[in-house]
């Protein structure tokens, strides 16, 4: 079962409240998405751990019925 | 299990730069791995890599090695650095020319 863009972004937002989520599908076909995620968790995290957290949220769906998610994350920028 | 942690530890340990990848160098077998290739071979580094498609042992373990879902994944100098985007991102941003130089890695002669 393929995921929806409106899922993963659910998924994400669920384990962290305040991120803002851009999701998109990619090739229109349901399966190869690009997710932008910023949150205030990820301030002074390496980028592997970010990526871990945002895999982690989406519950070990990543890398199997979730094929392909080209991710970048960061945190706010200071105010 | 720790069979396949210990061979994964002696390889990335072994080598400066290795790639746990689909595919080969020559003939990756999907998009992220291609694009993983692409930046070692425009950086000019030696590296080791290995197909996880033809080795499912590994395939598997490395995931678990890594805590990391997909691949590739990169290590350099035995230390995990990230999947294709995050190589993409540190290469577009220097940082991971700058993380080589600093290692003592430089393009092969």
């Amino acid at each position: 079962m393929p995921m929806s863009a409106s899922q993963i972004e659910t998924m994400i937002r669920a384990a962290l409240p305040d991120a803002t989520v851009e999701v998109s599908d990619l090739a229109g076909d349901g399966d190869h998405y690009s997710a932008r995620v910023v949150s205030r968790v990820f301030a002074g995290l390496p980028r592997v751990r970010q990526h871990q957290l945002v895999y982690a949220a989406l519950g070990g769906r990543m890398g199997g019925e979730l094929h392909a998610l080209q991710l970048t994350t960061a945190a706010p920028p200071e105010e | 299990m720790s069979d396949i942690r210990t061979r994964i530890g002696e390889t990335v340990a072994g080598n400066d730069v290795f790639l746990f990848m689909k595919g080969t160098p020559l003939f990756p077998q999907c998009g992220f791995s291609s694009r993983a290739v692409a930046i070692l071979e425009h950086l000019g580094v030696e590296y080791g890599s290995a197909d996880v498609l033809r080795d499912p042992e590994i395939r598997q373990g490395i995931k678990d090695y890594s805590q990391w879902p997909t691949i590739p994944q990169l290590y350099v100098k035995g230390e995990f650095i990230g999947g294709s985007d995050i190589m993409m991102e540190m290469f577009e941003s220097g940082e991971l020319q700058a993380l080589l130089t600093e290692k003592g890695i430089g393009p092969a002669a």
